[in-house]
């Protein structure tokens, strides 16, 4: 924790900024974005962030579709979203202005390069004349800095090349915005040290920027619009600034710690997925063995494979990998093994909006497959959170012998939020239970295995090859209860299909009962699943500090539903589920419950606002 | 669940055969197969129980319900992918692939050729009868063109694969192919294959008598073998016939059949199976085109290359030595922290 003595007098306090770092892809923004919440977050301010960036890895220079913008919300009280519309607005060239200004609130305050907005650049964005010239952002606080041009002289006689200078001019921006905002230096400047070790030229360009565009602020009476939001009241912990990818990652490494068996992770690159297979490829010191598969299907075969070896098989994708995993999911639902499958939903179909956010495959995870096919579903609610969902994930897989969907967003992948470490005696248990032993006898009286015996979870024996006399043959055909014997019986068949659906069902009985959030006794129950959890706290916290009453659910577990949410349900006049989809999980909702479950749907490639949320929300309670 | 491997077990033919009924047609080349493999098995001394045979669909695929050993009967074409996983989570075992040519070179060629690029330690075994059993009947990516099936009732027009060749060019490190009428000479090609260190894949020529009977006949009848079958012997020339009269010669890299009397013993090509080159290999492997020329059986290559799942077991040792063992704590204090009082 920093201490607040950086406070100056000319300071004024805020609770909270929301700042939108927008230039072309080249620009650098998501790391500048990143530096920014990285400062913050070891300021000791709450915070979550929102990175979005085109498709194109680098999309033609100066235009539109080339736009990445971070958006970072810190605040000295607890926060659930990355905002609403931005406060300050970095625009390091005019596409970023054209493409980002309709969001900034009124008033709010726009930071421009102004060496960018050149005839050439202003054209491309379509603009024709300047907006930092022609009055147009009169409404908003301007702050204009040529700030290519000055990085440019800065570095001049450090012996940087002009053109490796001019690469700097993310960092002049992020100094000036740390000035703007009080944040401390050091940890940046730490920071490029450490990140260009070696290379001295370019971490003296990085300092010299930074410090430049620090004292540009100090010295062009910008003192005005200086603002400081303190630090935030936390428990007491550690903390630790994490996206969701990292954190569903290290979920999975701390249950397969727990359980005492090794990850095997069989994975295709697909955005926004990719990056947990880079993050477990890290860990091989934890026993991790990752595959990089020849497709999404042998990805998952893979995986399935190492499950039945006795390892924890994970497989990752996003929509497009899901479908195609369709067929080896059957299969995991009949061998009955342990099997968690991530899908980091990204808008489809096809290939969709690959790296803008979704949450349209809740009816695929549920519904997807051929045959009556059921498993569990867990979803994650905040990037954080994922550390637990895969946690909950692989505590369902390895207890009940059953595939597992775990479902996360673009949003929750790539977005950060201050993370209290666990303790990591407070983690729950996980028992393998690996069988041992024959647990029948054939008609002959002898000790035999049958693989498709049942405890009292309705789950069967993992019995991993090498364990002598347990060998068995198992496949995707029909099994005849018990002996495991490939079985085109009638009755077995009915029989099968009936366990399969009353076993997954079982696992609700493990379930803590369903938190119902605000006022129990509202007319208007908000009902939801996945990344919406931070926009509805906000948007729900917003319509109680206003009077109205409103109560909330938030479903971790989707499939099976909790075994109290009907009685919830029909505890409310009125239910409204907002998803970013067409009203997924309201249609099953109202399929299983016979409730009357309205959506409220977004499906813009961006997570809903507390703000659209809770005027929404007011039109539902009239 | 460790990674030793057992080699003591004494078994017996009996010890490897399941209590399932075999249900295979009347008169399947699978029969020999199978029991070339209930036979082989005792000699090898492994434990049942550390086998596996991993298969997809079709007629085939069936094999490891009747081995007494663990088996895992999957779906069409994903076997090479799903055994991968199996045999990098668990080197102790010995995880043998069964599936036909529909299954291996249609619908799960892509996982077959990155099985083999990869060099996992996997005995695959690919019986090759030309035809689609299961489904009743029609041409598989090996059939002859013009074939005449129920899909094509005009004859087919797809150029077939030569499993070799596609083996070879997938960079296997054992390629070698039997018959299923010559159940010693099986027996010794999967012995082999099942002592190789790697990816290694058989392809066995299989009578499907109800669907494609005789199809390899004219190789692999008895009074044929000699004249037809070209033995690859590692460090011995290529020759063959009943009075071991004809052989095979490199022409500028192109192999050719030819009598050893016009041109001698000492031109003709002498096979080298630990060629690190593939590409003599691959000119055997074009040597026949169609299934009534001279046809080499045996052990193309034999190559000693990085196995890769014992390549992911080092990279986790050193991984382990550099680091230690993994530590949470450490793992969850890796990004900047910060504390609150």
């Amino acid at each position: 924790m920093i201490d607040t003595k950086e406070f100056l007098p000319d300071v004024r306090e805020v609770e909270r900024i929301i700042v939108r770092f927008a230039g072309d892809s080249g620009d650098g923004m998501q790391l500048t974005g990143d530096r920014f919440t990285s400062a913050s977050a070891l300021f000791g301010n709450d915070l979550a962030t929102l990175p979005e960036f085109p498709a194109e890895i680098r999309a033609p220079a100066g235009t539109l579709a080339g736009v990445s913008a971070f958006q970072v919300h810190i605040s000295d009280h607890d926060i659930t979203t990355p905002g609403d519309a931005p406060n300050v607005l970095v625009t390091m060239n005019p596409a970023a202005m054209m493409a980002e200004l309709p969001r900034l609130e009124s008033g709010g305050t726009v930071i421009a390069n102004s060496d960018a907005f050149n005839q050439r650049n202003l054209a491309k964005a379509g603009y024709q004349t300047n907006p930092l010239e022609d009055g147009s952002l009169d409404g908003y606080t301007l702050i204009s800095a040529p700030m290519t041009d000055l990085t440019t002289q800065v570095c001049k006689d450090l012996g940087v090349k002009p053109r490796d200078a001019q690469r700097s001019k993310n960092f002049f921006a992020l100094g000036l915005v740390s000035w703007l905002f009080s944040r401390p230096t050091y940890p940046t400047l730490q920071w490029i040290r450490e990140k260009f070790a070696g290379k001295d030229a370019i971490i003296a360009a990085n300092e010299a920027a930074f410090k430049a565009g620090h004292a540009f602020g100090e010295t062009a009476e910008l003192s005005a619009s200086r603002l400081a939001v303190r630090p935030a009241r936390f428990d007491p912990g550690t903390y630790t600034n994490i996206n969701g990818n990292t954190a569903l990652s290290w979920g999975l490494i701390a249950a397969s710690q727990k359980a005492d068996i090794p990850i095997f992770l069989g994975s295709y690159p697909i955005t926004p997925a990719s990056d947990i297979l880079h993050e477990l490829a890290k860990h091989k010191n934890f026993g991790v063995r990752t595959l990089q598969a020849e497709d999404e299907i042998a990805a998952i075969g893979a995986a399935l494979g190492a499950s039945y070896g006795g390892h924890l098989g994970v497989t990752t994708t996003s929509g497009p990998g899901l479908a195609l995993k369709g067929e080896t999911l059957g299969l995991a639902v009949s061998l009955e093994l342990p099997l968690v499958v991530i899908d980091i939903q990204r808008g489809g179909p096809s290939t969709g909006l690959p790296t803008k956010t979704e949450a349209a495959d809740l009816l695929m995870a549920h519904y997807g497959r051929h045959g009556e096919a059921p498993l569990p579903i867990v979803a994650a609610n905040s990037p954080s959170d994922c550390f637990a969902a895969a946690f909950e994930a692989v505590r369902i897989a390895v207890r009940y012998r059953t595939p597992v969907i775990l479902l996360s967003d673009g949003y929750l992948a790539n977005g950060t939020e201050p993370w209290r470490l666990p303790q990591i005696a407070d983690l729950p248990n996980i028992s393998a239970d690996f069988a041992t032993s024959p647990n029948a006898l054939n008609e002959d009286g002898e000790e035999v295995f049958w693989p498709y015996m049942r405890n009292n979870d309705l789950a069967r024996p993992w019995a991993v090859p090498g364990t002598a006399g347990l060998m068995h043959r198992i496949g995707g055909i029909e099994k005849e209860d018990g002996t495991g014997n490939i079985s085109y019986d009638p009755e077995n068949h009915q029989r099968m299909v009936t366990i399969r659906d009353a076993r997954i069902k079982k696992i609700a009985d493990s379930y803590p009962p369903t938190t119902i959030e605000g006022d129990l006794d509202a007319d208007l129950l908000v009902v939801s699943w996945g990344s919406t959890w931070g926009a509805i706290t906000s948007a729900v916290g917003r319509m109680r500090r206003s009077g109205q009453k409103v109560a909330r659910v938030h479903l971790t577990n989707i499939y099976p539903l909790p075994n109290d949410l009907g009685g919830i349900l029909r505890g409310y006049q009125r239910v409204v589920v907002p998803e970013m989809n067409l009203g997924q999980l309201s249609k099953i909702l109202r399929a299983e419950y016979l409730v009357d479950a309205r959506p409220i749907s977004k499906v813009e490639g961006q997570p809903f606002t507390a703000a659209e949320l809770h005027h929404n929300l007011l039109e539902m309670n009239r | 669940m460790t990674n030793t491997i057992h080699t003591t077990a004494v078994t017996t033919k009996k010890d490897w055969t399941s209590d399932q009924e075999v249900r295979w047609c009347p008169g399947c080349g699978d029969y020999s197969i199978l029991t070339a493999m209930q036979l082989l098995m005792p000699e090898t001394g492994v434990r049942r129980e550390d086998t596996v045979f991993v298969s997809g669909i079709g007629c085939a695929a069936r094999f490891p319900y009747y081995m007494n050993t663990y088996g895992l009967h999957t779906i069409h074409g994903r076997s090479p992918a799903i055994a991968t996983g199996l045999a990098m989570a668990r080197r102790d075992l010995h995880v043998w692939v069964v599936g036909g040519d529909g299954d291996m070179l249609s619908i799960g060629g892509n996982h077959l050729i990155h099985a083999l690029r990869r060099n996992v330690d996997l005995t695959i075994l690919l019986f090759n009868n030309q035809i689609y059993g299961l489904t009743k009947g029609q041409y598989s990516p090996t059939s002859e063109v013009g074939k005449v099936t129920k899909s094509t009732p005009l004859g087919s027009l797809d150029t077939p694969f030569n499993p070799i060749s596609v083996a070879l060019g997938a960079e296997a490190s054992f390629v070698a192919r039997t018959h299923d009428m010559d159940r010693a000479h099986m027996q010794e090609v999967f012995r082999r294959a099942h002592n190789h260190r790697g990816a290694a894949i058989v392809e066995v020529y299989q009578n499907c008598n109800v669907f494609n009977d005789g199809a390899f006949a004219a190789l692999t009848k008895k009074d044929a073998r000699a004249d037809m079958l070209i033995p690859l012997e590692h460090g011995k020339p290529v020759r063959f016939g009943a009075n071991q009269e004809r052989g095979v010669v490199l022409d500028d890299g192109v192999a050719r059949v030819v009598s050893v009397a016009d041109v001698g013993v000492d031109a003709l090509h002498v096979h080298d199976e630990t060629a690190a080159d593939l590409s003599v290999a691959f000119a055997l492997s074009r040597l026949a085109d169609d299934r009534s020329s001279p046809t080499p059986i045996g052990v193309y290559c034999a190559v000693d290359r990085l196995e890769y799942a014992g390549a992911v077991d080092a990279q986790i040792a050193t991984a382990q030595a550099d680091r230690g063992p993994g530590n949470l704590a450490e793992l969850f204090t890796s990004l900047p922290t910060w504390e609150v009082n």
